[in-house]
């Protein structure tokens, strides 16, 4: 008996080695541990034992059990190992597949400047105004000091919607100035970003829609010096610190003294090139102090009050920022362009 | 506004370099556009004389010429122009010389004779005659370049001896001797075989000794190509073309640029409006001089004149000769006028046409030379016309009468108005006041009475009448701005100094100056205080008298100033303090931030609510898109709208661009069709595309538009259908959480598919329309796919925007999940179902979910089977089975009665 007991333990042991998966084992078990089993068998023959005999050999067969069942567990964990590891290459990924599209919509070039001005203008306590481009143009000109006569109220250079010229399609941003001085408590910092139209044929630089961004303050004591520190930080915010500006002379009717602002050509850093056209100056925008009778006609009193305004053109600022060469691609909205922002 | 750097060095001296010059006016006010070296392209080319010439060895046509360019030794340059003779002064491009159009020169050997260089033409400088009359050129023929067309019929025989008749009275010649008269006139020695003779004051340049001409015996005269009647390809060398004698003041090896005068830097400016003095060479020296602080030398003109001569019926005095009247005051604040007898027409000096050139301006004859060149000098427009032409010797100025033509100097008839003001006689109208002369009075070779027109013009007359008549040119361009009307008498000296500095003719004592305004000069005070608070600067109270003084400005003990009459733009302190900062320097003034009350600043719930929904658009991927507001008012027939839909009814703009852009939109929907047609052509797969733009409906206030914003949606291809946008506007609801947000059928809206285009709101609020445009819509935008939009009204989302986000405790307890699937008729909607088990549905209800849609087998044709899952739960309790069943029961009995759905 003690020789079919280590028989059975031999075998067992050597069987179970060879199992390839867990249904083999399972069949192994069954023939050596099951009822019916092999061991089972033997220990059936335990009553014809001797007394003596039979705690000797319940000891034998009951450590022949355990190291069969022990046995069992070890290849039965390591099977599972090996499928575990089987399955894990079979379900390899050929990674470099590309995902599962998410398509994200693109924000318009140039809206994408415009929130960056936006943001840093509200950054400096300014609201942001929306106003008519269906205008008057007692608004658009006569209350900016552009009388009668200007050359920019000629139907050549601008839209108009009946034959008195009374309303028209905004020119400029600049009558929000007008509309923000007549209905908003002093004292006001305001931009007033918008559409505007004139009367230019589609090149790759104009267009008879743009957009341009009106800013205006007025207060106790403005003075030209804020308006440089004031354009000189957006400027900075927008195109890097450390960028350099220029304010130079020029004129507009509603503003005196009138000014526009360059800034140093980020390429050739004023030496001179083809994007500065040699200057060394990129034209950024125009400016200047609120002209005294343009507050005088808004109902400002403009011994007490003075102001300074500004207007900037949005696409030629979008262009810049994005160095895209041609107005055009702005209007064509072809998804091609949109998915490159 | 093109400067001549050398015209500006007449006023004053700068010797700043072109860079330097351009960034110091720039900032001072006065932009500098670009400066253009007139000379840049040329180099190495100098001025030669030509020693000796002879015939190329090996060639028929070209000449070897031994040339001094001052170098000692002559160099020897082989040319294949015909009209240079020993003697003559000529450009020589030299060896390794360049000429404009980016043409190199280099040595290099002609049929195996070296030339080392070349000698240019007029043209080969850039420049042209009008630059120098002097240097026209005519040629003879010469026999013995004749080719004849035919070879078979030749005209002159090949072998042609003196002697030989040519036609008529013509016989052939040969040159035996050339002789130089000067002033451009030869005598040329000529041997005709039967007789010799010379042929004298000739002027044809290109006969030289051996040459074989065809001389006609009784006019004695040597033919030219045309007294032949022949054509030019018979002589192909016999061009009135070659090289450029010079006879200018000149030496061998002296730099052409010198000589022609294209040593200047013409510097062009962009002068803004509101300064028309700076329109003349003397404004412009005026900023310089401030600009550098260098003095201006400014030039009375002096003017000897001739008195009248009572003996004399050619030497009238200027009051028998002339009247002027001005019929409408208002209109010409100042005319005044001189004239000029015993005129003289002829070309103007180099000096003068140089100077006319630099700018830009074509020279013409001296007189009209004059008063171009007074013009750029002076910013004065100037005006010379025949006196001969002036009818009963009297000038009035008035207005046009309706329909009355003149003929302008630029040929073309105009019809004028009553708004228009001319120049005329006792009879008719001899100009245009302030825009072009009248071809009727036009200067011409035998004019010999002058009257020089020197007047100041209403600025907006001039300008309206010149935009009316669509001639802008450069005198109305400077009257539209508003001049001077102390300018117009030095001008006009100026002018008959200029015509006695060139022996023009005979300046007529006197001046006639009709003065119709009086002249205010503007005194301002100096409020050093104020500018500096405007400026926020510290500039002392000197400097400021400094800067005002050196502009012009005179200054006063009392502390005011008096502008300076060309000054009409400085009215009050600003721009007082304008002039003063330009000159401190914009770049000093200190950089500073606002001080005084803070204020607030930032986005309002209505701009809050735009960045949000373009940022969920962009979330479900679509993109943004920027349209015209403008459209064409055919887009209403292509997005399939009723003749009689009142939204048809839009602004119009009166004067458009064009038919595209006339009216202002009343919808977005074209826009948005004609960018997703673009992309579709562009080939582009797919788009999905978003707006957020304005509309322009009639009836605002003040005869405005309401200008409200609308949310177009629009995309085609990669999966998209009605239920892929629907989903996207749902999201976009739910994310801004509107309630009670309902889809129903909407088949009316004509731009839509009426089977598949739903209605939109939320509670009673109409949002929009969503839907597949129809296809007949998407025809007319030529696109043969499906093509899906939703329009959501900006205002509405606003409205319907819900309140803001509170947190609901999560359930605690289990919800009881049931799947029902009914059977009903194909009409009944699944929002109808829907709507009709929430409303039978008890509190237990929390969900009711579409998830499947049968038809066919097992379900009777016309009908469909509809599966909803159902989720009840109770707050504060796990429900019962018997609960759920009941909740269960009462969903179906409600849609068998209500919607004839019964379970299946």
């Amino acid at each position: 008996m003690k020789e079919q007991l280590a028989k059975i333990r031999a075998e067992a042991l050597a069987s179970f080695q060879e199992a390839k998966a867990a249904a083999d084992l399972d069949t192994l078990r069954v023939r050596y541990l099951g009822k019916k089993g092999e061991l089972t068998a033997v220990l059936k023959q335990m009553g014809k034992l001797s007394a003596e005999e039979r705690p000797v050999m319940g000891q034998l067969a009951n450590d022949v059990r355990a190291a069969l069942e022990n046995a069992l567990e070890d290849c039965s964990r390591r099977l599972e190992a090996a499928a575990l590891e089987l399955r894990l290459k079979a379900e390899t990924l050929d990674v470099t597949i590309p995902g599962k599209a998410v398509s994200l919509g693109h924000q318009h070039p140039m809206y994408i400047a415009l929130d960056e001005i936006k943001d840093i203008f509200i950054g400096m306590g300014f609201e942001v105004l929306d106003g008519p481009e269906v205008e008057l143009a007692v608004y658009n000109f006569d209350k900016l000091n552009a009388e009668e006569g200007h050359p920019s109220r000629d139907w050549s250079d601008t839209f108009y919607f009946d034959n008195e010229s009374r309303v028209m399609l905004r020119s400029q941003t600049s009558p929000m100035q007008v509309r923000a001085m007549e209905t908003r408590s002093l004292p006001i910092r305001v931009i007033a970003p918008g559409r505007v139209y004139r009367k230019d044929e589609v090149d790759a630089t104009h267009s008879p829609m743009f957009h341009q961004v009106e800013g205006l303050v007025i207060d106790k004591g403005v003075t030209m010096a804020d308006l440089k520190g004031t354009l000189n930080t957006v400027v900075e915010q927008l195109y890097g610190k450390g960028t350099k500006t220029r304010f130079r002379p020029h004129h507009f009717p509603f503003t005196e003294p009138s000014c526009e602002m360059d800034m140093q050509c980020h390429k050739c850093g004023g030496a001179g090139c083809s994007t500065c056209k040699g200057e060394g100056w990129i034209e950024l925008l125009g400016a200047g102090m609120v002209h005294p009778r343009v507050l005088e006609m808004a109902g400002i009193d403009s011994e007490v009050y003075s102001g300074w305004a500004f207007g900037l053109g949005l696409e030629r600022t979008a262009l810049k920022r994005f160095k895209i060469a041609d107005l055009r691609l702005i209007f064509e909205n072809d998804v091609r362009f949109l998915e490159q922002f | 506004m093109k400067l001549s750097r050398k015209w500006l060095g007449e006023f004053v001296t700068v010797e700043a370099n072109d860079r330097d010059f351009a960034e110091a006016m720039t900032l001072s006010g006065s932009k500098v556009e670009g400066i253009e070296d007139l000379g840049a392209e040329i180099s190495n080319v100098v001025a030669g004389r030509i020693k000796a010439m002879e015939r190329h060895p090996d060639s028929d046509h070209m000449w070897v010429c031994q040339v001094d360019v001052g170098q000692g030794e002559p160099v020897q340059i082989v040319t294949g122009a015909w009209n240079i003779h020993a003697g003559d002064l000529v450009p020589v491009a030299l060896h390794k010389s360049t000429l404009p159009g980016g043409k190199k020169i280099e040595k290099g050997k002609l049929r195996g004779v070296m030339s080392n260089g070349m000698l240019c033409s007029l043209q080969e400088l850039g420049l042209d005659e009008r630059d120098f009359p002097y240097a026209g050129i005519e040629a003879a023929a010469l026999l013995n370049d004749y080719k004849a067309i035919d070879p078979e019929k030749p005209s002159i025989p090949a072998n042609v001896q003196a002697g030989h008749k040519i036609l008529g009275p013509v016989v052939a010649a040969v040159v035996v001797g050339v002789i130089y008269n000067g002033g451009g006139d030869w005598c040329i020695s000529l041997d005709w075989g039967t007789g010799n003779g010379n042929a004298h004051n000739v002027r044809l340049q290109n006969i030289h000794k051996g040459d074989m001409v065809a001389y006609h015996t009784e006019t004695k005269t040597i033919c030219t190509v045309a007294d032949l009647h022949a054509e030019q390809r018979e002589f192909p060398h016999c061009i009135p073309d070659g090289i450029f004698v010079m006879h200018e003041d000149c030496k061998p090896g002296d730099d052409i640029r010198t000589v022609v005068g294209l040593d200047d830097h013409v510097v062009e400016f962009e002068i803004t409006p509101n300064r028309p003095d700076c329109l003349s060479v003397i404004g412009l020296a005026r900023e310089a001089s401030a600009t550098f602080n260098a003095p201006l030398r400014l030039h009375e003109p002096v003017v000897k004149g001739c008195p009248e001569d009572a003996e004399n019926p050619l030497a009238r005095s200027l009051v028998e000769l002339l009247d002027v009247e001005t019929m409408d005051p208002e209109l010409c604040p100042r005319y005044t006028a001189r004239m000029v007898r015993n005129v003289k027409i002829g070309p103007s000096p180099k000096w003068m046409r140089e100077r006319l050139r630099a700018m830009g301006v074509r020279p013409i004859n001296n007189i009209v030379d004059i008063t171009n060149y007074v013009m750029l000098e002076y910013g004065q427009p100037m005006h010379a016309f025949d006196y001969r032409y002036v009818q009963g010797g009297k000038i009035v100025v008035r207005r046009a009468k309706e329909g009355e033509e003149l003929t302008t100097l630029d040929g073309i008839v105009r019809k004028l108005t009553p708004n228009m003001l001319v120049i005329a006689d006792e009879t008719r109208a001899v100009g245009l006041a302030g825009i072009m002369g009248g071809e009727n009075s036009e200067i011409v070779d035998d004019t010999s009475y002058v009257v020089f027109e020197s007047a100041n013009f209403d600025g907006a007359t001039i300008r309206k009448a010149a935009l009316a008549l669509g001639m802008r040119t450069e005198a109305s361009g400077k009257f539209e701005k508003g001049l001077d009307p102390l300018n117009t008498l030095p001008a006009v000296n100026r002018a008959c100094e200029l015509v006695e500095m060139l022996g023009a003719g005979e300046v007529i004592d006197g001046v006639i100056d009709v003065l119709n305004y009086v002249s205010q000069p503007t005194v301002l005070p100096v409020e050093p205080e104020k500018i500096n608070a405007l400026l926020g600067t510290d500039v002392s109270e000197n400097e400021m008298w400094t800067i005002l003084q050196k502009l012009g400005f005179r200054t006063h003990r009392d502390g005011t100033v008096t502008v300076p009459s060309w000054r009409g733009d400085v009215k009050c302190m600003a721009d007082l303090a304008e002039e003063v900062a330009r000159f401190y320097g914009y770049n000093n003034i200190p950089s500073t931030l606002q001080m005084g009350e803070t204020t607030r600043g930032g986005y309002t719930p209505e701009q809050q609510m735009e960045r949000r929904l373009g940022a969920l658009c962009r979330a479900c991927g679509y993109s943004e898109i920027i349209t015209y507001s403008f459209i064409s008012p055919t887009c209403y027939d292509k997005i399939g709208w009723a003749p009689d839909e009142p939204l048809r009814n839009s602004l119009k703009i009166l004067n458009p661009l064009g038919e595209d852009t006339s009216i202002m939109r009343t919808t977005a929907l074209p826009s948005m069709l004609e960018i997703l047609q673009r992309n579709f052509n562009y080939r582009n797969k797919s788009a999905r595309l978003y707006e957020l733009g304005k509309i322009y409906l009639p009836g605002g206030p003040d005869g405005l538009a309401h200008e409200p914003k609308m949310l177009v949606l629009g995309a085609y291809g990669d999966g998209i259908d009605f239920f892929a946008m629907k989903g996207t506007v749902e999201a976009i609801l739910r994310d801004i959480r509107a309630e009670e947000v309902t889809f129903y059928p909407c088949g009316e809206d004509p731009s839509y598919h009426p089977g598949r285009c739903a209605g939109i709101r939320a509670g009673e609020q109409h949002i929009g329309v969503i839907g597949q445009i129809h296809p007949a819509v998407a025809a007319n935008y030529g696109v043969d796919i499906e093509l899906y939009c939703a329009e959501l009204s900006f205002e509405a989302l606003l409205a319907a925007q819900g309140a803001g986000a509170e947190y609901v405790p999560l359930p605690r307890f289990p919800a009881v999940n049931r799947d029902i699937a009914v059977v009903c008729k194909e009409e009944i909607t699944v929002g109808a179902l829907e709507a009709c088990i929430r409303k039978a549905g008890g509190k237990l209800l929390r969900e009711a979910v579409l998830f499947d849609i049968y038809r066919g087998q097992g379900v009777a044709e016309g009908s469909k089977s509809v599966a909803f899952n159902l989720t009840l739960r109770a707050d504060d309790r796990s429900i019962t089975a018997a609960e759920a069943d009941e909740e269960i029961k009462a969903v179906l009995e409600a849609l068998e009665r209500e919607l004839n759905a019964v379970l299946r």
